[in-house]
């Protein structure tokens, strides 16, 4: 960003919680479950009631180990647990557990997409595990209510290094991350149900008449979409150079302020300036006994490793020939991914697969709102319709045809094409008296074609067209060209 | 009545029920009959279960009758600690802030007990969510000592204590931070054990500061001490810092109690006995005596880092205190002050409302404790000394098999003497407590009586898990004595 004498670096950091997709809480036996009765999901431990203690969720530290690795970080041999301490009504103990100095995951990396089709280098701080608070419910009268049911629920927090310098990166690498705990089978990462929550930090270098100046930290804090994370940065990058320009206000110890996102109006507002920011008193938590990474543990939460969305997208784009668009929307849930991967390996053109998984599978998963793997569609049987097509046994759009009968029906591509008597016409013979028909019936067309002027083309296109219509759509459309191009000698 | 039904041990009236010699609802009835006479007097129980103990022993009578098995302390009077949940009752620690409170569920030890057919008589007085050496904290009730009831009990188990020196029970739990279960036992002459950290559920006890906090019974024998720890001793699931059996298995620890440990060195810690009265440090060289009367060698142990002790633990104990008191908030449960502003005024005027001057004070000291800039300089600190002070055991026990100490400098004191001064009141914790920084066993034993006929305890120290040996050297000692076998006479409760 430039203003005639001014020049903008934005440095943009990112902190991500995402809620796992363990069946029980991080520290109890309670089911995490979304939108039922207030209340409903909890005992004892997750209230706080006097006495109780907590017990860890092994499968919610094996998840968070997972993602460490997938985020390519030095994984702590050794880790305790944290007590955060503040007093909110939704936090019924009055602290947090969570991990203070002593993270799980520390130092590593995410490689976003950046436009062209290359890749960039996000540092990862470090990943680390909390229980999730409850939610207070300000619906009537002179009184709030506290809804438990969501407290103890297991999030990974993961803390980016501020490297990031556009709005834009910073929603790819949101995408990039739900697409990762995704593959990774560790958080279903549903932003409508709040799985991930975004909290950016951002600030301004601006350099101006060869002096560099930085701005105010300002984080936004809960964005759960990735328009108002997107939004949001756009917002506060305008907004930090505004001030700049006006106040002169430049970052110093202690002014970083806390912002949140105003939906409606599209605008941060002001939550407390950090000078008012609480004291948490971190200590260890006694209740619970630290944890020690075993190489053999590791290994085994190792072996669960899957080969990562944008390395499965490059390999797309790079052995396949997709487009990296394409690459990038079968790479976007895993079990899409893996039925490309099976379908091609069945014996198709990539090429012809993607198209009828982007244009008409996945279409129709969108349409009922489920992921593509629960079509119910075999790999093999969309391999044959693509051979066919390749064929051209069945033309394009006959095909799409076909494959949502597929899932209608659970049926096979042949004895679909043959039932619907979709199966193109590509006997000669047949066609040829067809073309003659069309012909005969159209002779100006013919005209046009034979004096080769500017509408020749065109023309052309019109008599394959009216054979086309002919056989409702079933002629294979090459060889009509073909017979028309031989009896017109041209 | 000497050698009545009431002055029968755990051990003995298990027999006694098992056999048919004495029914658990006699036995139940004798305690509460107990209770109502000295009750109004020694104020050791918060509150009583007569209806469903009666009932709980007929039924057990029933199953014995019937020929069907039984738990090992069928039919046994147990109190406990009013620290410990029950889902019966109310669990009120002794605070105004949980004076209703109904627990939802039972402590893991109140299980065990259950299971082990104990039959609950009611749960006892104590300080403040156990901060305290003289249950005077208590913002419910005030205990006095059956042996001079112008005395304390000690604290902050006193009315598991008192209730096992008056006879208004046959065993209790009580639990242990910095000596809650050894000293009051010491002032009440009955017998305090404090288990390793780990060895036995925390589960269910509210805490006060969790890594020294330790549940653990208080008897009238060492037999019954074993008894009960043989029955809420074992790994538990929902404790994460209870030890595992294959760690630290469990032992039983009645089965080898009367067998003297043969070559057992005695470790002294002369420094350590410097500061106690005259006839408590008499007792403890009279105890020294005694084991080498048995055939024991006494050897000089140092502890360098004992004078650290009440530093360290009383900033660790308090910064735990300062996050495990968090809780009681008046939002979710406990005391709610009326009529509150804003949520802020439900917060400040519900605890300053329901908590005793002690518990905020702990409170204040543990959260300064733990404030940006002084972590360092104090919680760090004090953790310090605390594997400091391990490791002094540690390498104390290589030269002996355990340690004797006095329980507390002094006897039991006067009502009112201390509680002005809550330093002073510190100071006196210094021979308990550092057991519960290094989490090791240690038990409080009958072993004398000053000039004014209070009970004086002597402490035994053991490394950590060596409960069993721990029991037999106790034993041995009690074997040799007769300080156990003196009860207060109840008769002139309340005429002094």
């Amino acid at each position: 960003m430039a203003r005639s004498d001014v020049q903008v670096e934005v440095i943009i950091g990112l902190e991500i919680h995402v809620q796992l997709s363990t069946q029980s809480k991080l520290f109890c036996g309670c089911a995490v479950e979304f939108g039922q009765p207030a209340n409903s999901r909890v005992c004892p431990v997750c209230l706080g009631m006097p006495g109780v203690l907590p017990v860890m969720n092994k499968k919610a530290f094996e998840y968070s180990v997972l993602t460490g690795l997938a985020l390519n970080c030095r994984i702590a041999g050794f880790t305790k647990w944290d007590r955060k301490s503040y007093y909110y009504p939704d936090l019924p103990k009055n602290y947090q557990i969570s991990q203070y100095d002593l993270p799980l995951a520390e130092q590593g990396f995410i490689e976003i997409p950046i436009p062209s089709g290359q890749t960039k280098r996000i540092r990862i701080r470090r990943v680390h595990l909390e229980e999730d608070a409850g939610k207070n419910l300000h619906a009537t009268g002179n009184f709030s209510q506290v809804d438990l049911n969501r407290t103890g629920t297991p999030l990974m927090e993961i803390v980016t290094e501020p490297d990031m310098a556009t709005a834009a990166e910073v929603r790819a690498l949101a995408v990039e991350l739900q697409r990762i705990v995704r593959y990774l089978g560790v958080s279903e990462a549903d932003m409508q149900k709040g799985h991930m929550r975004f909290e950016p930090n951002v600030n301004l270098v601006i350099t101006r008449a060869g002096q560099t100046f930085k701005t105010p930290i300002a984080e936004v804090k809960n964005l759960n979409s990735f328009r108002a994370l997107e939004k949001s940065v756009e917002f506060e990058t305008q907004r930090q150079l505004d001030e700049f320009l006006e106040t002169g206000r430049t970052l110093q110890m202690g002014n970083k302020t806390t912002r949140g996102w105003d939906d409606v109006h599209q605008v941060t507002v002001l939550q407390r300036e950090k000078e008012e920011a609480h004291d948490y008193r971190y200590f260890p938590e006694p209740d619970l006994v630290p944890i020690r990474m075993d190489p053999a543990w590791l290994e085994q939460i190792r072996a669960r490793m899957c080969e990562l969305p944008l390395q499965r997208q490059l390999r797309f784009v790079r052995d396949y020939g997709l487009t990296d668009y394409d690459a990038g929307v079968l790479t976007l849930d895993r079990s899409t991914a893996d039925f490309f991967d099976d379908a091609v390996q069945a014996g198709a053109k990539p090429k012809r697969i993607c198209n009828l998984l982007t244009q008409v599978g996945l279409k129709i998963a969108n349409e009922r709102g489920c992921p593509f793997a629960d079509l119910g569609l075999k790999g093999t049987d969309v391999a044959s319709l693509a051979e066919m097509i390749d064929r051209g046994q069945v033309n394009a759009s006959a095909g799409a045809r076909v494959l949502e009968e597929m899932v209608a029906t659970g049926r096979d591509p042949h004895t679909l094409a043959s039932q619907l008597d979709l199966l193109q016409k590509s006997d000669a013979s047949e066609l040829e008296a067809l073309v003659d028909q069309v012909a005969a019936a159209c002779p100006q067309a013919l005209d046009e074609i034979r004096t080769g002027g500017k509408k020749s083309q065109k023309a052309r296109s019109f008599l394959v067209g009216q054979v086309m219509q002919r056989t409702q759509g079933r002629a294979n459309p090459a060889v009509v060209s073909e017979i028309l191009a031989r009896k017109l000698g041209v | 009545m000497p050698n009545s039904l009431l002055d029968m041990g755990c051990v003995e009236l298990r027999q006694a029920i098992g056999q048919g010699r004495v029914t658990g609802v006699q036995a139940a009835q004798a305690v509460f009959d107990a209770i109502d006479a000295s009750e109004p007097v020694l104020g050791a129980y918060l509150s009583l279960f007569k209806d469903q103990a009666l009932r709980q022993a007929h039924q057990i009578d029933q199953r014995i009758a019937a020929g069907q098995s039984v738990g090992p302390l069928a039919g046994v009077p147990i109190a406990v600690k009013d620290v410990l949940c029950t889902s019966f009752g109310t669990t009120t620690c002794g605070s105004k802030i949980l004076a209703n409170f109904h627990a939802p569920y039972n402590a893991t030890v109140i299980d065990r007990l259950l299971a082990a057919d104990a039959v609950i008589v009611g749960k006892t007085n104590m300080d403040e969510f156990a901060m305290g050496s003289s249950t005077e904290n208590s913002g419910l009730r005030r205990t006095v000592n059956p042996w001079d009831t112008t005395r304390v009990p000690g604290g902050s188990s006193g009315g598991s204590a008192v209730a096992v020196a008056a006879r208004l029970c046959f065993g209790a739990l009580g639990s242990d931070t910095g000596g809650s279960i050894r000293q009051p036992a010491s002032f009440c002459g009955v017998v305090g054990l404090k288990p390793t950290y780990g060895r036995v559920s925390r589960y269910g006890l509210v805490a006060y500061g969790s890594s020294l906090d330790q549940v653990g019974p208080i008897a009238r024998s060492v037999a019954d001490a074993a008894c009960l720890l043989n029955v809420i001793a074992g790994h538990d699931p929902q404790d994460s810092t209870s030890v595992d059996e294959k760690t630290a298995p469990v032992a039983d620890y009645l089965a080898d109690l009367d067998r003297p440990v043969e070559g057992l060195r005695i470790g002294v810690v002369p420094q350590a006995t410097e500061g106690a009265d005259r006839p408590v440090r008499d007792a403890v060289t009279g105890a020294a005596e005694v084991y080498r009367g048995s055939g024991a060698t006494v050897v000089e142990v140092q502890m360098p880092h004992l004078d650290y002790a009440i530093a360290a633990y009383y900033v660790i104990a308090t910064a735990e205190a300062s996050s495990n008191l968090a809780r009681y908030d008046g939002v979710h449960y406990g005391h709610r002050t009326a009529n509150p502003r804003d949520y802020v005024e439900v917060y400040t005027r519900s605890r300053a409302e329901g908590f005793g001057q002690e518990v905020k004070r702990r409170i204040m000291l543990g959260t300064y404790a733990l404030s940006s800039g002084y972590y360092d300089a104090y919680y760090l600190k004090a953790l310090k000394v605390r594997n400091l002070i391990r490791q002094d055991f540690v390498r104390a026990f290589e030269r002996c098999d355990c340690i004797l100490m006095p329980v507390a400098p002094t006897t039991a004191f006067r009502l009112g003497e201390k509680s002005t001064d809550p330093l002073q009141m510190y100071l006196a914790d210094v021979y308990t407590i550092s057991a519960n920084l290094a989490g090791i066993p240690g038990i409080s034993l009958p072993a004398g009586f000053d000039g004014q006929g209070l009970p004086i305890g002597l402490q035994v120290l053991c490394p950590a898990f060596a409960e069993q040996r721990l029991l037999r050297i106790a034993r041995m000692f009690e074997s040799k004595t007769d300080w156990h076998l003196r009860r207060p006479a109840g008769a002139s409760y309340g005429k002094k």
